[in-house]
């Protein structure tokens, strides 16, 4: 044993982050999983270069397929810059899913129940509705943590089997729409509940400006704020927080809050945008995958932009690959999967590098 | 049957998804590794053992593939979170999404299929018994369980290996400068809670509910990481903590046969809403989580 | 000369640029007590990693009874016969002490009781081998790991620092016990920085400055001085004489401060008081483990006390007893724990960053943002004035050394300009410059008029520092005593617990 495990290569701490490794790391995993994915495909006898062109070329090929790229993003985008807030911070908000069903059905509450509600107001109330709907279900989490000591992956993750019963609940009983021929799902919207589009001719709307702008918000939280700052030894050195006096609770709370509101006010973007109701299709595992989305892109705001790109190419090409290659979308899962994987590996050499062991080790007998 | 006798006969099946999987991330988490990919490879284990008994395989071959399968990816998790010192949370969760995404991928042409499950032991003059009769009427699986479970804490508080598990989750350092290799020990232990939770998944998939819908473990795999932590990972209460969601799981078919008119939704979050406050009762308990826990877990060692 | 026991020639050992050892020859002798000498930093722990099998050598060779050999593993060195007890004990504080010697000693737990006990009578090492080890103490967790290393019947025992952590009389008993195994031809190669003990004790001695051996002596043939002189290369650096100040104005006082804490590992305090004025030097001695980190918690406000628990803590004539750390340094209390690594630092962060850590409050932040180059220019002050060795204010803290760490969290916060200065542990594993260089700061404050507070395990330092001395023991302080009227003895006496380190 002793033998074997000297020859094998040693992880190194670098003095400091490699910069380089840091920008390459996550074209790296994207190579990697790319690679890994295709000789799966082949093994299950599809063409792999037909899957490639599919999944990743054929999403900039048209102005709508890469409009619907744009419109994936925005979830995506905000609610991976939320959660990478909290996990720069060490707080593991993996319900986002949950806190996004819940701005969905927050937002919802003002079309279901004034249906011919009219005002420019409308949309902007809803979105603001929803990210407080959000809000308010990480909040639970996050007094969980605080006051229970309860750990937050597990709430928030349980909360959000929850949240999706609460909306299987309201779709079946008392928001189901009159005249729906009894299908679980609310009323259309009215023209005034819908966020405005933004490109005319596509689905893209107005919450992809807004998700850029909180973007920008975000990077200044993070890169230059006293706030961000704490959070930030929060994560890195939790007793260095203690020893500064930066509240570790306040932490807790301002992370999943922030989470909460942007996975809330995504979940309000969708039903007010592309879906136009409140249906069970607006839970199709956004959250999750915001989770890959923060992670890939380092953490880092400006990062995390080209991750909610890529993912939402991934999405839409999925999608197409389904339709040319015969792929089940759950190849889209599996591809997210090994994804993150792939980035956890090659993000190792950040802090890390390998050094193979010296001849000299191995004197005497 | 009347609702009680329902669960109790039924509780220690409902449990033993649970218990097998929270039993392998129990070692896990003793060793100082926290895997959250439990969902993950439960699902694909699942998957991998439906097709088998599908395709005519049998049982034995089924929970043998998945237990692979289980390991193939709890190795995956060692080889980035132990190997490469990549964050364990991440790692797990990776593992999960890739668990799940597989498990969809593989299950896809086998959608609402069945197969036929296995038949029950039952004990005689035991399962005689009015009211408490059906709970010794049970599959070998449960039987087996049983029995890991009784072996298990034999070994965590008796054996050598046992001590030596414990040692390394408290504290790595000193039992690598005892000689010993912390890699190898954390990569057995993660090893075996893969194994674990691939015997779990077929268990679900195959005998307990035998038929298969994407997204069947629906978030057992979570509850059994949570049961380790109510269980203050000590073999007994974890086994106590299965028996108890076993018998919540029942809740919901066991109110619509008393006749109750609760909405099915309330029925179907009943375990995530126990594991929450659950966790919370529990955790509050500083004291008692501090006393049993295990002090490097889920840190990278170097 | 017989052959002897273990030989290095020409070992090496490198990490990354650091040259640990360079060229080490070392001989032990059969039944000999040799001492290994040297400062923090010197290579002492690495030289006996290669030994133990823990590390290998870049280059050399090693002979054991005249055969050269590798040892790959800590397992391999048992085998051949070495043993050796940490300095930071590899025992589980969840297992007992027959469990925690199960996993190196192979017998029933029946056969193991036994010879824990017969060991403890034939060498004083006396330790209940059914008990829990967090229910033990410092001096009671060395015998288990001595007994431990015994029953393994080595030939040679490696003792890593073992006085650093025992008080002056549990000092007596472990060299008694030493004595005894070399006499039953054990050889024992012992660790240490304290002449005093080496002189007393050791046969031979082979000292170490900066990896290179500099030395091969009988150490009774020289004096302190002397050896000293050898282990640093140069004379001891000189200290500043503190100056007689008027009494000034108590700004800490502890009163009656009983405190149990949450954590069931931890010790908890009783009756603890103390008060620390103006142009004074308080000093806390006592062995590691007796409440320290405990009572450094309190004070420097990491752990808050309920309300109930009322007016225990007082800074600066205020109950802060329920304030937080941030709350208490904006009274103008400033604070230098115990590790530097993850608590008075983050290590993935650059100095600028760990500046802001406590000195955001000199006017770095504006409006809620960082002001990144009042910051630099805040850390570029704190480098220059406290000689820390760094390429510059962007260098990661994790890659300093330990001394030039310690001078910068020193200097960060004596920047603050703080009213009372809390020290804990000032010069743990900081080499003899650093360490002199610092404790010249805290006596120029003190000359200055701050309060400051000092807990350290190392009774000289204390000796050199303090206005006053007090000690603690169990979780509880022993009275005030003025350092110029008492001797080490008599600080030792009140280190020692009531009952089992004096049998």
């Amino acid at each position: 044993m002793g033998l074997a495990l000297s020859k094998l290569p040693r992880l190194v701490r670098r003095e400091r982050a490699s910069m380089p490794m840091m920008l390459i790391a996550p074209f790296a995993a994207l190579g990697l999983a790319v690679l890994t994915n295709l000789v799966l495909y082949g093994m299950l006898g599809k063409n792999p270069l037909i899957v490639l062109h599919a999944m990743l070329i054929e999403p900039f090929l048209s102005m709508y397929s890469f409009s619907e790229v744009l419109l994936k993003a925005s979830p995506l985008l905000l609610i991976a810059q939320g959660l990478a807030i909290g996990f720069r911070a060490k707080v593991f908000n993996i319900g986002a899913e949950g806190q996004f069903v819940l701005g969905a059905i927050f937002a919802s509450a003002i079309p279901v129940w004034y249906p011919n509600i009219t005002g420019v107001w409308v949309w902007p109330l809803m979105l603001l509705l929803g990210a407080l709907g959000g809000l308010c279900w990480a909040s639970i989490t996050a007094f969980w943590r605080v006051r229970l000591n309860a750990n937050e992956i597990l709430v928030s993750l349980m909360l959000s089997f929850v949240a999706i019963q609460v909306l299987n609940y309201l779709l079946l009983g008392p928001w189901k729409d009159p005249m729906g021929f009894n299908f679980p799902q609310s009323v259309m919207f009215p023209l005034d509940a819908m966020v405005p589009t933004l490109i005319p001719g596509t689905r893209v709307n107005v919450s992809l400006l807004l998700a850029l702008a909180l973007s920008v918000v975000a990077w200044f939280f993070v890169q230059r704020s006293f706030a961000g700052y704490k959070l930030e030894v929060g994560g890195l050195a939790p007793r260095a927080a203690r020893y500064a006096g930066f509240s570790q609770s306040k932490a807790i709370w301002i992370s999943l809050l922030i989470g909460g509101f942007a996975a809330g006010l995504a979940g309000a973007a969708e039903v007010a945008g592309p879906v136009g109701q409140l249906q069970r299709s607006i839970s199709t595992g956004y959250g999750y995958a915001a989770i890959i989305v923060a992670y890939l892109g380092g953490l880092h705001p400006i990062g995390i932009v080209l991750s909610s790109f890529l993912m939402a190419t991934l999405y839409i090409g999925g999608d197409n690959a389904m339709v040319t290659a015969g792929l089940p979308i759950a190849a889209v899962h599996v591809f997210q999967g090994s994804l993150l994987l792939a980035y956890l590996i090659l993000a190792t050499f950040v802090r890390n590098r390998l050094e193979w062991p010296t001849p000299h080790g191995e004197q005497g007998a | 049957m009347n609702a009680i006798e329902f669960i109790i006969s039924g509780m220690l099946a409902a449990a033993t998804p649970f218990l097998l999987a929270a039993l392998g991330e129990l070692v896990a988490e003793r060793s100082g590794v926290l895997n959250l990919g439990v969902e993950g490879m439960m699902a694909f284990g699942a998957a991998l053992a439906f097709i088998i008994v599908y395709n005519g395989g049998g049982h034995i071959l089924a929970f043998l593939v998945a237990g692979i399968g289980g390991v193939l990816l709890s190795l995956l998790f060692a080889f980035v979170a132990l190997g490469l010192r990549a964050n364990q949370v991440a790692t797990g969760l990776a593992i999960g999404i890739l668990g799940l995404g597989l498990s969809a991928f593989f299950g896809k042409p086998y959608e609402s299929y069945t197969i036929k499950g296995i038949s029950k032991i039952s004990i005689p003059v035991l399962s005689d018994i009015p009211v408490i009769g059906g709970l010794f009427s049970q599959d070998i699986v449960v039987w087996l369980a049983i029995l890991t479970s009784a072996g298990l804490w034999y070994a965590l508080t008796r054996m050598k290996a046992g001590l030596l598990l414990r040692a390394v989750g408290e504290n790595p350092k000193a039992v690598n400068s005892l000689g010993y290799s912390v890699f190898a020990l954390r990569i057995g232990a993660v090893a075996f809670g893969g194994l674990m939770a691939g015997i779990a998944g077929a268990y679900a998939s195959t005998v307990y509910t035998p038929l298969w819908a994407d997204g069947m473990i629906a978030g057992r795999g979570w509850i059994a990481v949570a049961l380790v932590v109510f269980g203050t990972w000590m073999v007994g209460r974890v086994f106590l903590g299965a028996c108890l969601f076993g018998a919540v799981s029942l809740a919901g078919i066991a109110a619509q046969t008393a006749g109750l008119s609760i909405p099915s939704q309330i029925l179907t979050s009943l375990p995530y809403l126990v594991t929450i406050v659950v966790l919370g009762i529990i955790s509050s308990n500083k004291r008692l989580l501090k006393l049993n826990g295990i002090a490097s877990l889920g840190e990278t060692y170097k | 000369m017989t052959t002897p026991l273990l030989s290095l020639r020409g070992v090496s050992k490198s990490y990354g640029q650091v040259h640990a050892n360079t060229a080490v020859d070392l001989d032990v002798a059969p039944n000999a007590i040799h001492a290994i000498l040297g400062e923090n930093g010197a290579g002492k722990s690495t030289l006996m990693k290669l030994i133990y099998g823990v590390e290998s050598p870049d280059e050399g060779e090693i002979f054991w009874q005249g055969e050269k050999r590798r040892i790959a593993s800590p397992s391999e060195a048992r085998k051949l016969g070495i043993g050796m007890v940490f300095q930071h004990f590899s025992l589980f504080e969840t297992l007992t002490v027959v469990e925690n010697v199960s996993l190196v000693v192979p017998g029933t737990k029946k056969e193991l009781t036994d010879k824990i006990i017969q060991f403890g009578e034939e060498f004083g090492l006396k330790v209940d081998p059914l008990s829990h080890v967090h229910s033990l103490s410092v001096g009671e967790r060395q015998r288990v790991e001595i007994i431990r290393c015994l029953m393994a019947d080595p030939k040679l025992l490696i003792l890593d620092e073992p006085t650093s952590v025992l008080p002056p009389q549990s000092v007596e008993l472990l060299f008694e016990t030493l004595r005894r195994l070399a006499e039953r031809g054990v050889s024992i190669l012992f660790i240490s920085h304290k002449l005093e003990e080496i002189r007393s004790i050791c046969t031979h001695a082979t000292i170490l400055r900066s990896g290179h051996v500099t030395g091969n002596v009988s150490p009774r043939d020289f004096d302190t001085h002397e050896l000293a002189k050898m282990m640093i290369g140069r004379d001891m650096p000189e200290t500043i004489p503190a100056k007689p100040m008027p009494r000034g104005l108590k700004q800490l006082e502890l009163a009656n401060l009983t405190h149990i804490m949450e954590d069931p590992f931890a010790v908890s305090l009783h009756d603890v008081s103390l008060q620390v004025r103006e142009g004074e030097i308080l000093g806390i001695a006592g062995v590691s483990g007796n409440g320290q980190s405990e009572l450094a918690e309190l004070i420097s406000g990491e752990t808050v006390l309920p309300p109930s628990e009322g007016e225990r803590i007082v800074m600066m004539g205020q109950d802060v007893s329920t304030l937080n750390a941030a709350a208490r340094r904006k009274l103008g209390f400033a604070f230098v724990p115990e590790d530097r690594l993850g608590q008075g630092a983050v290590p993935e962060l650059s100095l600028t960053k760990n500046s802001l850590l406590t000195a955001h409050s000199k006017g770095l932040i504006k409006r809620g943002m960082v002001n990144l180059s009042k910051a630099t220019r805040f850390t570029n002050e704190c480098i220059e004035a406290y000689d820390v060795r760094t390429p510059g204010p962007e260098a990661e803290a994790g890659a300093l050394s330990g001394g030039n760490l310690q001078k910068f969290i020193v200097g960060r916060e004596i920047m603050l300009e703080p009213k009372l200065l809390f020290v804990n542990q000032p010069t743990w594993g900081v080499d003899i410059g650093a360490s002199a260089a610092i404790r010249k700061r805290l006596i120029e404050l003190r000359n200055q008029g701050c309060a400051i507070l000092v807990i350290s395990e190392e009774i000289e330092e204390l000796f050199e520092l303090s206005d006053h001395i007090q000690v603690l023991n169990q979780g509880r302080l022993s009275p005030r005593f003025k350092t110029s009227e008492i001797q080490p003895e008599d600080i030792g006496r009140h280190m020692i617990s009531s009952a089992e380190d004096v049998a």
